[in-house]
């Protein structure tokens, strides 16, 4: 799906992201972890075709991801940013059908597209405030909508950042189940996640970042282990096993 | 959906009711029903339509519709609902050009195109330079433009706080009356100018309706959904200079319209763009065809700047507005 070739990115003299290597398989669910500013969001952008690297190369199906057009980029990947803010009155229907901007070529939204955005708010159960104005929403209540609207998209990769931010645990766990679901119809998930615990349970591959750089990618089981965690955090942690067999990973209070 | 289908289609029928009242009242009072008999027979008044009512109410339509599209896609551009077509620097512009022209060359070089050729320039002058400002490494960024336009709209503010102190009593008074607005210069000659400039300027503008949604969200986010950007901004502002520098050049500096319309568009019907551009351009040429039919029949028989009429009015209809639906408006 993707493979990111010596990827590097540099903003005046500060590399914000430096030597990736990566190749990301088609259906699975790869986690982005690593303290702030490690460069998660950034590698997410570059991923999308926003930002351009400096050094080194992205390929989308094989093909660089500069070729693309942008509108040819948006029928095969979406994106879901952390921050948001809408300052007109649109309604969460209206929002969510935004999705469907890529496939529609300036025509008017068909039923079809209705249906699709309808469906989508079902899904992360968005659907009872469908003709709420967005503006109105709570946090978590416009996250789903945003998650409805990247589900609109009906995308090959999806790119969220952070997105089980402002959501209770019941909501965590429906958009990482969701993505589950996403991988398991053999579309590729790549996902920036701050709950190292989440992480463990939900991804096939993580990618642990520092200062730019990769400290270490595999399974979690690889990835999340006590060294690696204490170099890249700098706090010490302990790790047990969830009751389902997953790295759980806790910090300690004592000594940094 | 429906809903917004039956507002436009209201627009679309009150637009020519209004002209054809517009038409009808003045000095010499016509019927508006009567208007079709009196063209097609030639009879009583046919001169006085024909060359007087008509160009001005034709005129003030195109400028109307072409104030407050504008202001549409401005808001759309900065995401900003208090955004105003001035925003950019094009009615600041315009108005340095027609002050300089006033004051410094004198009104009649050139005949009676001087004065909006040199308006015109200006604004597109002005907006031009704006845009090159914020313009770095192929992309314009949207802050930097907004603020390129405040800097460069105090700029030509001071030029024409200078031109109007440099003017002497009578230049001041057509530099006054300019600046606030109207249409008693409305001839064919004016139409036939404008008109072309202001079907270009809907047309380009009207097409980047779907784009301008998804940049509601955001650039990042209207990029990822598949807009490019760098070409709705540049199509948007070009259209925007085109039309707004038209507008100031034929009837001087209209404020308000393009603030008001589109926000009274998204009270009725929501903020969908597809609606709210085609919406406010009808708005904007109703709006404007009555403001001027006021402004030339309430002190007869003299005439008030439209300007301040569309304040007068636009203000205090505003403000009932925000009260009204306080809990809905966002800004």
């Amino acid at each position: 799906m993707v493979e990111l070739e010596d990827v590097g990115y540099q903003i005046g003299k500060h590399w914000l992201v430096r030597n990736i290597n990566v190749t990301i398989e088609n259906g699975s669910l790869w986690g982005l972890v690593g303290p702030n500013g490690a460069g998660k969001s950034t590698l997410l952008r570059l991923i999308s075709g926003e930002l351009l690297p400096t050094t080194g190369e992205i390929r989308l199906l094989n093909k660089p991801l500069r070729s693309y057009a942008p509108k040819e980029l948006a029928r095969l990947r979406a994106y879901l940013q952390q921050k948001r803010d809408i300052n007109f009155p649109f309604t969460s229907l209206e929002v969510a059908l935004f999705g469907r901007h890529p496939h529609l070529n300036g025509t008017k939204e068909t039923v079809k597209d209705l249906s699709i955005a309808k469906g989508a708010l079902q899904r992360v159960e968005a659907n009872m405030f469908e003709e709420r104005l967005y503006p109105t929403l709570s946090g978590g209540e416009a996250s789903r909508v945003d998650v409805a609207r990247i589900l609109t998209q009906v995308p090959d990769l999806y790119l969220l950042d952070e997105p089980t931010n402002h959501l209770d645990p019941r909501h965590q766990v429906q958009i990482l189940n969701l993505c589950k679901t996403i991988c398991s119809r053999g579309k590729t998930v790549i996902t920036a996640i701050h709950d190292l615990n989440l992480a463990s349970m939900y991804a096939d591959q993580l990618l642990l970042l520092k200062d730019g750089m990769c400290v270490a990618s595999g399974p979690p089981k690889t990835v999340l282990t006590l060294s690696q965690l204490s170099e890249t955090y700098d706090i010490s942690f302990d790790i047990l096993s969830h009751p389902d067999g997953y790295p759980w990973v806790m910090p300690t209070l004592n000594g940094s | 959906m429906l809903k917004r289908t039956k507002i436009l289609f209201i627009l679309i029928g009150v637009l020519p009711v209004s002209m054809c009242i517009a038409a009808g009242v003045g000095a010499y009072q016509i019927l508006p029903w009567r208007i079709p008999e009196i063209l097609f027979f030639k009879k009583d008044g046919f001169a006085v339509l024909v060359h007087v009512r008509f160009p001005r109410v034709v005129l003030s339509a195109a400028v109307g519709a072409m104030l407050a599209i504008s202001g549409a896609t401005l808001q759309g551009i900065f995401r900003n609902p208090l955004a105003d077509p001035g925003l950019i620097g094009v009615t600041a512009g315009a108005g340095l050009g027609a002050t300089v022209w006033i004051v410094l060359i004198g009104g009649g070089a050139l005949g009676i195109w001087g004065l909006p050729i040199a308006a015109f320039a200006c604004g597109m002058l002005v907006t031009i330079s704006v845009w090159k400002i914020a313009e770095g490494d192929g992309k314009v960024r949207t802050l930097t433009l907004l603020l390129a336009g405040i800097a460069l709209n105090s700029f030509a503010g001071a030029g024409i706080g200078l031109m109007t102190f440099l003017a002497d009593d009578e230049q001041l008074r057509s530099l006054t009356f300019w600046l606030l607005g109207g249409f008693g210069g409305a001839t064919w000659h004016v139409v036939f100018v404008t008109l072309p400039i202001a079907v270009i300027g809907l047309l380009v503008l009207s097409r980047q309706a779907a784009a301008l949604n998804a940049m509601s969200l955001g650039e990042s986010e209207a990029y990822h959904l598949g807009v490019s950007t760098e070409t709705l901004k540049r199509w948007s502002v070009f259209g925007v200079a085109l039309t707004v520098s038209a507008a100031v050049s034929a009837a001087g500096g209209i404020g308000f319209v393009g603030l008001v319309v589109p926000h009274l568009l998204r009270l009725l019907g929501g903020a969908d763009h597809r609606y709210v551009l085609p919406g406010s351009a009808v708005g904007g040429a109703i709006l404007l065809v009555l403001a001027d039919l006021f402004s030339r029949t309430v002190v007869v028989p003299a005439e008030l700047p439209v300007g301040i009429v569309t304040a007068l009015i636009g203000g205090p209809f505003f403000l009932w507005l925000l009260l009204r639906f306080k809990r809905e408006v966002f800004l």
